[in-house]
């Protein structure tokens, strides 16, 4: 049996590809990754009219055949049948946005050069009435000699003609190999496709610019910012409230599956690995799920309204003031939830030193595992009283460690960009698409397929170092009378961090929980609670008694001395993960991990000193 | 006149481009955003509180944000 025949969906960026890619497919998708770059392959399966199984591949959005960034390249060296793990495609689809011709027919004219079969689909071309454009697909047709089927992806209309017309173009004698020396330049094709995009526009009217209309207030120079800052604190509102009580039926699942696992188990080694290591482990990460879905949410609203270019557009002059981009804008706000997803969200930006200083920077923003820590401290040292009218001088605190983080990651960028990204970068160019309302079911697509990718990096990353961190706290078994906390291989390294961590004003306890902490932040909380032997199944409980605990403990700047620390150290092994699989080296993790633990180690010194010079 | 200075709401056309002011990469995606000579275009916003840059301009049917440093590089003439 042959293979089913490769589509390959190509087309400019906000054309509206992802939208038809979905609308072709359905739910029948596999996401996975280009092998040896950080490109994402998206394909499924769809059926022709006659039954004939066809695979689609949705390709990176271009601008033209000559790639500028590495998502460009997959496109072109999979349409050549030069890209590793990739058939050759037998067809195209290239989708074009009918009210953008002059731009998108000069790609096309391109790829029809090539000489593999191809189908156009005259995308969009309801928005294109509504800006009063009125276009005849027959001319294109006609001129360009290829099918040209108008659809509307979003409203899936369109879509039987266009399969009609790809299983015509499949049916005739297989093309040669494409042959990349026939397509032409892009400025040689700048006014034939101007030209051929006047013949088919038939009419046009001011129509109702209704995009023009919202940007006269999302733009305006005082109602946008404060439209955006308004945003941003709903947002920030949902994806720490409307989380909460998803979050605590997530924690007594796992409470419960541990209960029942424990009473099934015999005790010993399995019993500890599995209880303690995996479910443990799976459980750390599980719970920041309903924050990353929230998140995501938001944003994958937020993008597909065409709103995330404003924000950025916004956000631009801000950011090249420490020598980054509008573009940064997305991933560091997806930061304040998990650094993960937010580094993976660099990809798209394209100018290389732009999006490396964005990787670095991100783990700076505070991400939610280290909300845990801060509530834990802030509620045992700092009085709960007031500084202000509704201004409690806790919550002052907690925000003053955002700024903290914040202010710590303009300085860094500002001086990574002077240093080790050195050079001009490709500035700020970016295409404002139009406003839309984005389909229900293609957010839902979008929201899936973000958090399966996130489970599943950070989830085996999490797993096997919570088991491994697990068997070092375990192991070797302490004899009567002494700590096993103490004993096992973790203490006996706790000694070790200690005297390094001495003259920063943190004694041995901290240095114990900093070694478990190192597989998600949060874990620092139980990892010491575990040291001062204080055993609760109520989470609030527990937190308050340790929050008593330690304010008879630790002198007040060795506990301010804690939360410095915790703004800036790189306390997290998926974050390092994450970033050496974007960078592709282990280079650019090793610097992270290095400037991070060090200006983690000058800022809780620096407080600790200070704190004690003060007399506090 | 350059496009950073021409005013907002004002409908012109690119009379030039100084490809040469640009780095490839830039003059590359100016290129693809669909800057030429004769293409009309029009200043529609300025980004940000903290000064008038980048600005958000129409160019064919369009909208493209550019920062002022690179919209220096394109010439404009007013339509009359």
């Amino acid at each position: 049996m042959t293979p089913a025949p490769l589509v390959a969906l190509v087309g400019n960026p906000n054309a509206g590809k992802s939208a038809l890619f979905n609308a072709l497919t359905g739910a029948r998708q596999k996401v996975g990754n280009y092998p040896g770059v950080t490109v994402e392959r998206h394909a499924g399966r769809f059926a022709l009219p006659d039954g004939r199984p066809v695979e689609l591949v949705d390709l990176p959005g271009a601008y033209s055949f000559d790639p500028v960034s590495p998502d460009e390249a997959v496109t072109r060296d999979v349409i050549l049948g030069r890209q590793p793990g990739e058939r050759r495609p037998t067809a195209l689809i290239v989708v074009i946005d009918a009210a953008n011709l002059d731009n998108h027919l000069r790609f096309l004219m391109q790829l029809i050069a090539l000489g593999l079969p191809v189908v156009v689909a005259l995308n969009m071309i309801d928005l294109a009435r509504r800006d009063g454009l009125e276009i005849d697909p027959d001319v294109l047709a006609r001129e360009l000699g290829v099918p040209v089927v108008p659809t509307v992806a979003v409203r899936r209309r369109g879509l039987d003609e266009l399969r009609a017309a790809l299983a015509e173009a499949l049916t005739g004698p297989p093309a040669g190999e494409p042959n990349a020396d026939a397509i032409p330049e892009l400025p040689a094709l700048q006014k034939a496709a101007r030209a051929l995009a006047a013949r088919a526009v038939v009419s046009e009217s001011p129509g109702r610019k209704i995009s023009q209309r919202i940007d006269a207030v999302a733009l305006h120079p005082v109602a946008g910012p404060l439209l955006l800052a308004a945003l941003l604190f709903v947002m920030f509102q949902a994806v720490f409230s409307w989380s909460e009580a998803p979050i605590a039926w997530i924690e007594s699942g796992f409470a419960a599956a541990a209960e029942v696992l424990g009473a099934a188990l015999p005790d010993g080694f399995w019993r500890g690995l599995i209880l303690e290591g995996v479910l443990a482990g799976v459980g750390a990460v599980v719970v920041f799920l309903p924050q990353i879905l929230i998140l995501f949410a938001f944003i994958l609203l937020l993008e597909a309204s065409g709103y995330m270019v404003r924000a950025a557009f916004m956000m631009d002059r801000l950011m090249a003031g420490v020598g980054l981009s509008g573009r940064a804008f997305i991933p560091l706000l997806s930061s304040f939830a998990c650094a993960v997803p937010g580094i993976m969200a660099t990809r798209t930006i394209d100018d290389p030193k732009d999006r490396l200083t964005t990787i670095l920077i991100a783990p700076l923003m505070t991400c939610s595992a280290r909300l845990p820590v801060y509530t834990l401290i802030i509620a045992a040292f700092i009085p709960n009283r007031s500084v202000g009218p509704g201004i409690g001088l806790q919550g002052l605190v907690l925000f003053g460690l955002y700024v903290a983080g914040i202010l710590g990651a303009m300085v860094a960028a500002l001086v990574i960009r002077r240093t080790v990204t050195r050079g001009r970068g490709s500035g700020f160019m970016m295409e404002m698409p139009k406003y839309q309302w984005p389909r229900p079911g293609d957010l839902l697509m979008g929201l899936w397929q973000r958090a399966w990718i996130f489970l599943k990096r950070a989830g085996t990353i999490i797993l096997v170092s919570t088991a491994l961190l697990w068997l070092l706290a375990s192991y070797p078994v302490a004899p009567e009378g002494v700590k096993q906390s103490e004993y096992s291989l973790a203490g006996r390294l706790a000694s070790g961090v200690e005297t390094v961590v001495r003259p920063i004003g943190f004694n041995h306890e901290i240095a114990l929980a900093l070694i478990p902490a190192m597989a998600a932040r949060e874990v620092a909380v139980s990892a010491i609670a575990t040291v001062y032997a204080i055993d609760s199944a109520d989470e609030e409980e527990a937190t308050l008694a340790l929050a008593d605990r330690l304010s008879g403990a630790w002198p007040l700047p060795t506990a301010l001395a804690f939360l410095a620390w915790f703004v800036f150290a790189p306390q997290c092994i998926s974050t390092i993960a994450v970033t050496r699989r974007e960078t592709n080296s282990w280079r650019w993790p090793g610097f992270m991990i290095a400037y991070l633990f060090s200006l983690a180690y000058l800022a809780a010194g620096a407080t600790f000193w200070i704190a004690t010079w003060a007399g506090l | 006149m350059r496009l950073d200075q021409l005013p907002l709401r004002q409908p012109a056309h690119i009379a030039a481009i100084d490809w040469s002011a640009l780095g490839p990469a830039e003059a590359r995606r100016l290129r693809e955003l669909g800057f030429d000579e004769g293409v009309s275009v029009e200043a529609l916003h300025c980004g940000g509180w903290f000064g008038r840059d980048p600005i958000a301009c129409r160019v064919g049917r369009m909208t493209v944000a550019i920062r002022r440093a690179q919209a220096a590089a394109v010439r404009v003439a007013i339509d009359a």
